[in-house]
């Protein structure tokens, strides 16, 4: 059985105007999202800022409140869950932010921010047995137990990231959503929080929502990669799929975006133009066509719908022919691709 | 203007006389320049005994982590590091014929925006929330090039640097545009001057990386068209590949590597960047787990003996502890702070593609 279930998730929020607050318009920021995880395992979700990614990654835990659609964990509904059993549902599944400084109280020692969820679930029995709880869980993530009583300021970046895994890690969640946990670190650092992902990942098999931008890094650590534009699932695989074999012009953009350091090597770069649109006045049709490169008459008037091209593998673009080419990926099955010499 | 170039010319052949003839034909010469701050004991060397050149023309990255200095020698070119509480504690910055660090403020006035402009990171925090981009421009075109300083000049810089239905977007206020544009309108304003250097210090981190690719193609046309120089300033060796000619790595204050860009990313020669290489998720090749540095940056006030990079360096030996290497050749172009660089398996392009 699936972990976690989603089915057609939406959330908008209202744009409201002037001093009485009248709602002008709603932004769709997520629109009609499936999306499924397994447990233990690691699903990517990448687009650019303003793509509703981190929207969607709280509404699955319920801290933004969808307008449709359902959420099943472990084959239970609990989009309509509240009080006691949503808190309780809550100790399943953790977030990790972005930004470890501000996701953190300036005025709490790590061992409280990494106790609180132990108190806050009542956890442990004691006050002795909090204190080794949070040691274990301090050690677990890297980090000397005996700054337990410092403050976060105390840390430097990718510390104060640890500390967030920590605190997640504290009530033994089944999911974590990770939204961008490592964007605001340096290229060196980045490593170690990702293999300390991974490592967490085996030893307690943890599923993991993984929410960036970097391609690359998504790829790298994710079994199936989900690409959003504009609310929009626009294109699903595995991971190894997506890449060799991207079929919506979007996704082909983005793997082309991704700066390849062997001078040696010669990709053909996509340089998109323009810049997302704003959500709340999308693009009629595909939201994506002002950019595309190969877009139609059609793709300006009728939305593409999410279809499976592939077994696992589904695109939602009106250019993708029979024979499962796209005019961006014409031999969809050689792209030029570096690894494919090494491979 | 020919009184300008006659000037400079002149210039160029009194400092060609100077001591230091081999560096008359650079554009940029930092010699040897450390850098402290604060007052406490002892202060905090933000760098040291940095040496770098641009020549004319040329594209220079400058690449390291945050807090490794990058930033501070970025700024020290134009001396906008206002002292204190900076001090510059040694070291000679020549540019286009001028020092820097002895020049009266006056002639930096002159040399700021006409010689060399910035870009920097945030684009929203370098222009005026309250005044129009169009604006914002004519104010640079009035102070350093005041023939040129024309609605219609405007108009042509914004049409350079990309913007759609630039008559119309001059009125815009930085607010009305998203990241990518107003980045280009920053650029705009640091090319009306029509400097020979333009820094740029991290100029594509804070967008998009669709948006990311857009702006670092906008560079590298605007140099084939200006035929000004750059000093990109990044932590992204991605970008550094598609633009660099030459590299400088800086690790913890001191350039710790330079080479020529495809030279260094085939055969780096310092394990710092042989590891930081090996640390970008490469697209496509799945490994288990990431090559990562242990350890963080070490801070400025609090920085190892020896090698600096020694607690991270897999490679470290018990030498490394106590001598303070120096720069050393490694090829032609090719310099390195690791005195056991041959001696190393830093290869990390070549040897990946093989396994």
């Amino acid at each position: 059985m699936s972990l976690l279930q989603v089915r057609q998730l939406s959330v908008r929020f209202p744009v409201r105007r002037g001093l009485l607050g009248h709602v002008r318009a709603w932004l769709r920021a997520v629109d009609s999202v499936d999306l499924e995880i397994q447990p233990g395992e690691t699903v990517g979700l990448v687009g650019e800022s303003g793509c509703g990614k981190s929207t969607l990654g709280r509404a699955i835990l319920r801290l933004v409140e969808p307008a449709e659609g359902q959420i099943l964990w472990k084959g239970t509904d609990v989009t309509t869950l509240s009080g006691r059993e949503l808190r309780q549902w809550r100790r399943q599944a953790q977030i990790i932010f972005q930004d470890p400084i501000n996701s953190l109280d300036p005025r709490q020692t790590v061992g409280d921010a990494i106790g609180e969820a132990l108190d806050v679930h009542k956890l442990t029995p004691n006050r002795r047995d909090r204190q080794d709880r949070i040691a274990v869980l301090m050690e677990s993530v890297g980090l000397d137990p005996s700054r337990a009583s410092d403050y976060p300021h105390e840390f430097s970046g990718g510390q104060r990231q640890r500390i967030g895994i920590a605190r997640a890690l504290a009530v033994q969640p089944d999911l974590i959503v990770c939204d961008e946990p490592v964007s605001a670190l340096d290229v060196s650092i980045q490593a170690q929080i990702v293999n300390l992902l991974l490592d967490l990942q085996k030893s307690r098999g943890i599923a993991y929502l993984f929410i960036a931008h970097d391609l690359a890094l998504v790829e790298h650590i994710s079994r199936k990669v989900l690409v959003m534009y504009l609310g929009r699932i626009v294109e699903s695989a595995d991971a190894a799929e997506l890449l060799h074999r991207p079929l919506h012009p979007y996704t082909q953009a983005l793997i082309s975006a991704v700066p390849v350091l062997d001078p040696d090597s010669r990709r053909k770069r996509i340089i998109l133009s323009g810049e997302v649109p704003s959500p709340i006045n999308p693009p009629s049709g595909c939201a994506f066509h002002p950019r595309c490169p190969w877009a139609e008459p059609r793709c300006k008037s009728i939305a593409p719908a999410l279809r499976e091209v592939r077994p696992g593998h589904k695109a939602a673009c009106h250019l993708i022919t029979s024979d499962n080419s796209t005019p961006g990926n014409p031999t969809a099955t050689n792209m030029e691709m570096p690894e494919s010499q090494s491979l | 203007m020919p009184a300008d170039s006659t000037c400079q010319s002149r210039a160029r052949v009194l400092y060609g006389a100077s001591s230091s003839p081999g560096a008359a034909s650079s554009l940029l010469d930092i010699k040897n320049l450390t850098i402290e701050f604060g007052s406490s004991n002892p202060p905090a060397r933000a760098i040291e005994d940095v040496c770098l050149t641009v020549q004319h023309g040329e594209t220079v990255c400058l690449v390291g982590e945050s807090g490794s200095g990058k930033s501070v020698t970025a700024l020290s070119i134009a001396r906008l590091l206002s002292s204190p509480p900076a001090r510059y504690v040694q070291g000679e910055i020549w540019l286009d014929g001028h020092e820097i660090l002895g020049s009266p403020e006056i002639v930096l006035r002159r040399l700021r925006g006409r010689i060399v402009s910035y870009v920097f990171q945030e684009p929203s925090a370098s222009l005026n929330p309250v005044r129009t981009i169009g604006s914002q421009i004519l104010e640079a075109l009035k102070l350093h090039q005041p023939s040129l300083a024309t609605r219609e000049e405007v108009v042509r810089l914004l049409t350079i640097v990309g913007i759609p239905s630039p008559e119309t977007r001059a009125g815009d206020y930085p607010h009305q545009m998203s990241g990518g544009m107003q980045q280009r309108a920053a650029i705009a304003m640091a090319i009306a001057s029509r400097p020979k250097l333009l820094v740029a210090d991290e100029p594509t981190t804070a967008l998009d990386v669709t948006v990311q690719a857009q702006i670092i193609d906008l560079m590298r046309e605007l140099q084939a068209r200006l035929g000004m120089a750059i000093l990109l300033i990044t932590h992204n060796l991605g970008i550094v590949r598609e633009i660099a000619n030459r590299v400088a790595v800086i690790y913890a204050g001191q350039i710790v590597e330079s080479a020529p860009c495809s030279e260094l990313l085939r055969r780096p020669r310092h394990p710092y960047t042989a590891a930081l290489i090996k640390a970008v998720p490469d697209l496509g090749r799945r490994a288990n787990r990431l090559h990562a540095i242990p350890c963080q940056v070490p801070s400025p006030f609090n920085r190892p003996k020896g090698c600096r990079f020694h607690p991270r360096c897999e490679f470290a030996r018990p030498e490394c502890e106590q001598n303070p290497p120096m720069l050393i050749p490694a090829g032609l172009g090719h310099w390195t702070r690791c005195p056991w660089h041959d001696r190393l398996p830093l290869a990390p392009l070549s040897t990946d593609s093989k396994a």
